[in-house]
């Protein structure tokens, strides 16, 4: 078990490596730089800012000094709020932009396992078609277009909903993490309905019914858990892609997450903002990838006996 | 009175292509502390009329048009679904054919055993547990309590058989209904669950209904048997009646399908076209680990124009032995001598020059021809990559090759999803003599088949042995099968060859403790 995550995350490894280094020379590449600005900067102030933030190296100086800093641990100051750094950025908006992930995530799976385990007992009829439609139509709606039409039927039509606002108003988190978690709700939505028509034609399916089990026990017990094996190792990178998605719910909905930095530094040429915001969403997305992994192959009783058997 | 007393059942499947009688007014009965057998082939119907009065064939597709099914009075056909259920698994249990995917993989041996005891007698899970072990035990698992919380993947086929059939038995119900229960066993694992059946049938008194192709099984424990082709039932009466005396010409057909007599002996001049000295094929499977040794230390020589025979049970290495012949395994040690040049020194190019002097033929049609290629392209395939024959001989050589294997010339554009199973094995056949091969692996070519089919795809192969001058090495667990093909016999166990000898005289004077075993587990011994 050990053995599989440390190979697992020397594996990762090389990823994220490669996934900074491009970050780094495209983020570069791109005309512009963070003290650019329509009104005119003297020259010595422009070079001491440059010198401070060592932005007179040589490129590939920069990007050493970088990678070393980084090995550290410490992702840099930020180049557009002085005297704060990156690491304290990030983490001032992680709890926020985790909070409505988590949140998004759970709306997700209750929606989501629910339509499609419905939809799984009754293939090609109404009870199949019905949410398997609304979840095709979940995943073909894009949130910036599902979160004003929400507000719009929810905040103002009829006045239910808080709509904007984390947190100062109870309710305002609602409206935000259905927006965000409706998309992921609809694929898994899918991925229940597959999983569990799959298992629902096993033999074993047979068996439970021929002793007389009456059927929500047939589901609950004897498919559900083979059923929803592709659900739960979707739902780490869910969880990671909710995170690093969220950027756009948090805009329309004015939440003071991680996403909206994210956004602003690109805007603003912020090297070190953007950098240090991809280099941690990646590594989340990789610990959750091994997380649900780790999980899928706990609940296969095959695969859970070759990890306790010293990770061969 | 009859336990059991189906009238007139008919069960039809509609689809979009129109309504499929599947069931057709059958009858038949179960008695008391009885074994009835039903035999067909796939798709006679045998195993639908068994689901349908329980409830178990799933509507749509599924109608039941008419009939009664009569158990202890009651008409099971007129139940609500609620009424069955509590009739399911307490009174009328049930055992299937593939114990591989019969027992839920993600659910304890333990917790599926007891599942019936609490839902139908409200026990209480200790209780339950102490019950379940007793059974496991009388079924014959070795470590009970072991068993209870093992996963199903840690017994083997014959092990969760029993499983399975302590499962159906925990309730004691008044009728069993077995489908097939040994048909993915190996022969001497069907022997011992056929027995172990027919020890609790008289010793719980309970009526079995025993669905089987394969009229050889149950010539030894049926009481009565109905023959069933096409939803219909054709025959039914004592099995003494039935092997007698068969009065429907599918009956006869059945019964002389059945694999018996032997190869007449031919006068084979000892010219071996291969021989294999101190082979080892090893596994291992990670690094460290102790090897498997599938193959271990086997030197055999196969004549030419010889059907050796080789025989084993599952895990015993016949099919590793096959394989490293044919070079698709690596070896670990020994020599392979194919016409006096030794394999094991061939890499690459000639290696590939070699391959179309060997082929192979495997046990699943369904699974070894591509799905995706038609008749065509898989017959070309193997024709082309070896240049035996130019772009313009291409079509001559397929027509050819289609009626040596006896398929229709019509049938070249189709893909394999669009053919029975026998058919399925005659254009694997034809793939595998394509390349006009001189030596033959037959891998279980015929297990996966009815019996019937198994019968003209025997009489298949025989020919074309003789008209390709063929060499072949027939792969086999069923001994019958074995006697009515091959020449010579090699039996296999563990890895090694235990013994090696002509047909006549293993049949007839084995040496080894182990031929005798599987020679006795033959079932048909009142058939024959």
């Amino acid at each position: 078990m050990l053995r599989f995550m440390f190979i697992r995350i020397l594996q990762a490894l090389p990823v994220i490596f490669v996934v900074i280094t491009a970050t780094f020379f495209l983020v570069r590449s791109a005309p512009g730089g963070p003290f650019d600005q329509e009104k005119v900067v003297i020259p010595e102030v422009k070079q001491a800012l440059e010198a401070q933030y060592r932005l007179d190296l040589p490129l590939h100086e920069q990007y050493f000094a970088y990678l070393g800093d980084l090995a550290q641990g410490d992702l840099g100051p930020s180049f557009k709020y002085p005297g704060r750094s990156v690491n304290e950025i990030l983490f001032a908006g992680l709890p926020v932009t985790a909070e409505l992930g988590l949140y998004a995530l759970i709306i997700a799976l209750c929606i989501g396992v629910t339509a499609g385990v419905f939809a799984s007992l009754k293939p090609n009829t109404a009870q199949d078609y019905v949410p398997m439609s609304l979840a095709m139509i979940g995943i073909c709606m894009p949130s910036f277009l599902l979160g004003p039409l929400l507000v719009l039927v929810f905040g103002i039509w009829l006045d239910w909903l808080p709509i904007t606002g984390w947190g100062d108003i109870p309710g305002d988190k609602i409206l935000p993490a259905v927006t965000l978690g409706s998309a992921y709700a609809a694929y898994i939505a899918r991925l229940s309905r597959a999983g569990m028509l799959e298992i629902l034609s096993q033999d074993y399916i047979r068996t439970a019914r021929a002793k007389g089990l009456p059927e929500w026990r047939v589901v609950t017990q004897h498919a559900l858990r083979g059923g929803l094996i592709p659900v739960i190792a979707f739902l780490g990178p869910a969880f990671a892609g909710l995170l690093a998605g969220s950027f756009v719910v948090e805009t329309i909905f004015q939440i003071p997450g991680l996403g909206r930095f994210y956004v602003q530094a690109a805007f603003n040429r912020d090297y070190t903002m953007i950098l240090g915001t991809t280099v941690f969403l990646s590594s989340l997305i990789v610990f959750f990838n091994l997380v649900s992994d780790i999980i899928a192959a706990w609940l296969n009783p095959r695969l859970r006996q070759q990890f306790q058997g010293g990770g061969s | 009175m009859a336990l059991l007393n189906v009238d007139n059942l008919s069960v039809s499947f509609v689809t979009r292509n129109g309504t499929n009688k599947a069931v057709d007014n059958v009858s038949f009965s179960v008695e008391e502390r009885q074994i009835t057998a039903i035999i067909g082939e796939s798709g006679s119907g045998k195993s639908v009329s068994c689901y349908a009065m329980l409830g178990l064939v799933p509507s749509p597709p599924g109608r039941i048009d008419g009939g009664t099914a009569h158990f202890q009075g009651q008409d099971l056909l007129a139940l609500s679904e609620g009424e069955l259920r509590a009739i399911r698994g307490r009174d009328i249990a049930m055992i299937f054919q593939d114990p591989m995917t019969c027992l839920n993989p993600f659910m304890k041996i333990g917790d599926q055993l007891i599942e019936p005891l609490t839902l139908h007698k409200g026990l209480a899970k200790g209780p339950a547990r102490e019950q379940a072990m007793a059974l496991l035990d009388e079924v014959g698992i070795r470590d009970p309590q072991g068993a209870m919380s093992a996963f199903p993947h840690e017994f083997s086929g014959g092990m969760r058989q029993r499983v399975m059939i302590a499962m159906a038995l925990i309730n004691e119900p008044k009728l069993l209904i077995a489908d097939e229960p040994t048909t993915a066993l190996d022969v001497t694992i069907q022997a011992q669950i056929l027995k172990l059946i027919a020890e609790l049938q008289t010793k719980r008194d309970i009526g079995v209904l025993f669905i089987s192709h394969d009229l050889a099984v149950v010539s030894d424990i049926a009481d009565q048997i109905v023959v069933m082709e096409k939803g219909k039932v054709v025959e039914s009466g004592q099995p003494k009646a039935i092997f007698g005396n068969p009065q429907h010409p599918y009956t006869q057909k059945l019964l002389a399908a059945i694999p018996s007599g032997q190869k007449a002996a031919d006068t084979v001049v000892p010219d071996p076209l291969i021989s294999i000295e101190n082979l080892r094929t090893w596994f291992t499977p990670t690094a460290g680990a102790e090897p498997v040794k599938a193959v271990d230390d086997v030197s055999l020589q196969i004549h030419r124009g010889e059907v050796l025979g080789l025989v084993g049970e599952s895990g015993s290495g016949k099919s590793t032995l096959g394989r490293s012949i044919l070079r698709l395994v690596p070896m670990t040690g020994g020599q392979i001598s194919f016409d006096g040049i030794e394999l094991s020194a061939l890499e690459g190019r000639s290696l590939k020059q070699f391959r179309h002097r060997m082929q192979m033929i495997f046990q699943d049609p369904y699974a070894s021809l591509n799905p995706r290629m038609t008749v065509y392209d898989t017959l070309a395939e193997p024709l082309l990559l070896h240049g035996l024959v130019n772009k313009a001989g291409l079509e001559q050589a397929i027509r050819e090759l289609m009626d040596n294997v006896g398929l229709a010339r019509a049938f070249v554009r189709k893909y394999p999803h669009e053919f029975s199973g026998g058919q399925r094995q005659r254009i694997a056949i034809g793939r595998a003599l394509a390349t006009r091969p001189e030596f033959i692996v037959a891998d279980e070519p015929v297990s996966a088949l009815d019996v019937t089919i198994q019968a003209q795809i025997l009489d298949l192969l025989a020919d074309l042995t003789k008209e390709y001058g063929l060499t072949m090495l027939f792969i086999s667990h069923d001994l019958a099968v074995i006697r009515q093909i091959a020449d010579r016999i090699a039996v296999m166990y563990h890895g090694k060859l235990v013994e090696e000898g002509a047909t006549a005289q293993v049949f007839e004077t084995p040496q080894q403790d182990y031929t005798r075993s599987l020679l006795a587990a033959i079932p048909g011994a009142n058939a024959a």
